[in-house]
């Protein structure tokens, strides 16, 4: 095979009449040239990924670590120890446990409601599912203000939630600064909010790839549509299904920047940190300066989602071989 | 009338109020979705004075202003956060683009040793949250001096191991016979890769871009860190910075002006470009 874009470096003096050796020499050199496309990829993951993947657990073990000094006491569990007895990180466990929970089932019933009722109407089926994709495009940060407007509740006015709740002969509640279920409330409406538009798409994709000759199939038997919905539908888009839950905890297990969105950058005070707060605020802020902690804390989040992704896969092989 | 007349109107009705619900529940989602875009713009078209009399919130208003929009561009430097949001956006999607079209095509074309352990290694990096890097980065980039400049803004998000997947599966897609003979053409690799390889997976490139822009546009965790200067602020953290301490005592209206400016940009592009925008996504989004 003709290297000719390399001409050049065959009419170099190392390049005699020994075919063998210009082979090797003509491989080396090929291999040489896919490492150099490869460099600038390799280079940023090393420094940007690789080298703090193991950086991450030395500063996690180590005890004391003082960054302006750069040293340290010594090494041991002593900061995994800190952040487990940290109230602020067991206050933001619970919560986002409490998100996880809530929002990662709600969402996909609802999801899968929306994308069934998208899938069996023919008109306007398109301006539905653009709608519904809005979110997705929009920035998080900024939509959540408009929620935080709408309800929260300022000696001004009482807001536009507690305006509809008083229809109900209930409220006014401030969701923003008031009980801690009113503001779990008002986050997990978000996060749902937020998050539905991935799911819809995925799922009214899944639906629409089933064949339709099933659905004439159990027509012919006279198959009622529930029972058309549990043996046909289901099996067929359950591994999305799968996939929407697996990346649903993965992402909210994450959750953050819709809490700052909703209660601003202090969410220690609003009581509504997640983890992922909880390792921001360690490592900068007005109580940063302690990678250590945040070291910790964001190996012991790995630890919690990386359980409970491979339940979760345990789960769905199990599910399907059935 | 007979029975198969009543059975057949039965079904009838029966799909009539299937269809209904169907429709009521279509409507009622889409007015939740769309709603707050509806609150956001009314907020920010009311004055402040006719904003803060209403005890209770008016669904319209009779006298639309645009004042907070020159608040917002005037009172807080709001232009400054777009014209950032928008150069890191296009640096960063091109760079990035450079790095993984080179990486797919060496994964995918080019024969060299260790190519498998090293494309292993490359998709087990795939599991690795950003949470867990992001604490070395910020060191790294602090101790370069990076802080408060575009470069330490970018760098860290110039590679994605998950595009250069998506891009390395399409690129072999493409049948050998056709480098080869580019080969016996004399044609260079670069010049195959830019001529013949990115063409034809346009589509693939297309979703990269777009989804990258979202991120982009979107971005607040790694900008929060790593800038304290507003003159530095991308369109996320100049909005919460806006909320924290922008215009003076609780200014809703103007802060909804520049929430509605912060969200136009990306709304438009999806609104020309929705099909391939959520094709893009359904292929390799992952929020939520």
């Amino acid at each position: 095979m003709s290297e000719i874009t390399d001409k050049s470096s065959f009419s170099g003096p190392t390049s005699g009449n020994k075919p063998a050796s210009m082979a090797v020499f003509v491989k080396k050199l090929r291999s040489l040239k896919a490492w150099l496309y490869l460099l600038p990829a390799l280079l940023f993951l090393g420094i940007f990924m690789v080298y703090p993947l193991i950086d991450v657990l030395v500063y996690s073990f180590e005890e004391g670590y003082n960054s302006a000094s750069q040293t340290s006491f010594g090494t041991g569990w002593f900061n995994y120890a800190y952040v487990l007895h940290d109230p602020y990180f067991l206050q933001a466990v619970k919560n986002t446990f409490l998100i996880v929970i809530i929002t990662v089932p709600l969402s996909t019933l609802l999801a899968l409601l929306i994308s069934l009722a998208l899938n069996s109407i023919k008109k306007l089926k398109e301006v539905f599912q653009t709608i519904f994709f809005l979110p997705y495009v929009t920035n998080t940060l900024a939509v959540g203000l408009v929620f935080m407007i709408m309800f929260k509740k300022t000696p001004y006015t009482d807001g536009l939630i507690n305006m509809i709740l008083a229809i109900f002969k209930s409220g006014p509640v401030d969701f923003i600064d008031g009980p801690y279920w009113a503001k779990m409330f008002v986050m997990c409406f978000y996060t749902i909010w937020v998050v539905l538009p991935f799911k819809v798409l995925i799922l009214t994709s899944a639906l629409a790839s089933v064949d339709e000759v099933y659905y004439k199939a159990a027509r012919i038997d006279g198959t009622s549509r529930f029972r058309q919905f549990t043996h046909i539908t289901l099996p067929m888009i359950s591994p999305m299904i799968f996939y929407l839950v697996i990346t649903g905890f993965i992402g909210a297990f994450k959750a953050y920047s819709d809490e700052v969105a909703i209660f601003g950058t202090n969410l220690n005070s609003a009581g509504m940190n997640t983890i992922v707060g909880y390792v921001y605020d360690m490592l900068y802020g007005d109580a940063g300066g302690y990678p250590s902690y945040a070291a910790a804390a964001a190996l012991i989040l790995f630890a919690i989602v990386f359980t409970i992704t491979v339940v979760n896969l345990l789960i769905s092989k199990k599910t399907s071989i059935r | 009338m007979n029975d198969y007349d009543q059975i057949s109107r039965k079904a009838r009705t029966a799909r009539r109020i299937r269809l209904t619900f169907t429709y009521a529940l279509l409507a009622f989602w889409a007015v939740i979705v769309l709603f707050p875009f509806y609150w956001m713009i009314l907020s920010s078209i009311k004055s402040y004075g006719s904003y803060n009399a209403e005890f209770t919130p008016k669904f319209f208003t009779t006298s639309p202003t645009l004042q907070n929009y020159k608040d917002a561009f005037t009172q807080v430097s709001l232009g400054r956060y777009f014209l950032n949001t928008f150069l890191f956006t296009v640096i960063t999607t091109a760079l990035m683009l450079a790095v993984i079209i080179f990486a797919a095509f060496a994964f995918s074309r080019l024969e060299f040793r260790g190519k498998n352990l090293v494309f292993t290694l490359f998709l087990s990096l795939m599991m690795i949250p950003s949470e867990l890097v992001i604490i070395t980065n910020f060191v790294t980039i602090t101790n370069w001096g990076l802080r408060n400049t575009f470069t330490g803004l970018i760098l860290p998000s110039v590679t994605s191991v998950f595009y250069i997947y998506l891009l390395k599966e399409n690129f072999e897609q493409i049948p050998n016979d056709l480098y080869k003979a580019a080969k016996v053409d004399g044609t260079s690799d670069l010049k195959y890769l830019f001529k013949v390889m990115v063409p034809i997976c346009s589509p693939t490139i297309v979703t990269v871009v777009i989804l990258k822009v979202i991120e982009c546009w979107n971005a607040y965790v790694w900008p929060r860190l790593i800038t304290d200067d507003p003159n530095y602020f991308l369109v996320s953290n100049g909005i919460s910075e806006i909320r924290e301490n922008g215009f003076g005592r609780e200014n809703i209206p103007a802060m909804m002006a520049a929430v509605v400016v912060i969200s136009i940009p990306l709304i438009i592009l999806f609104l020309i470009f929705h099909k391939k925008i959520m094709a893009g996504v359904s292929r390799g989004g992952t929020k939520g």
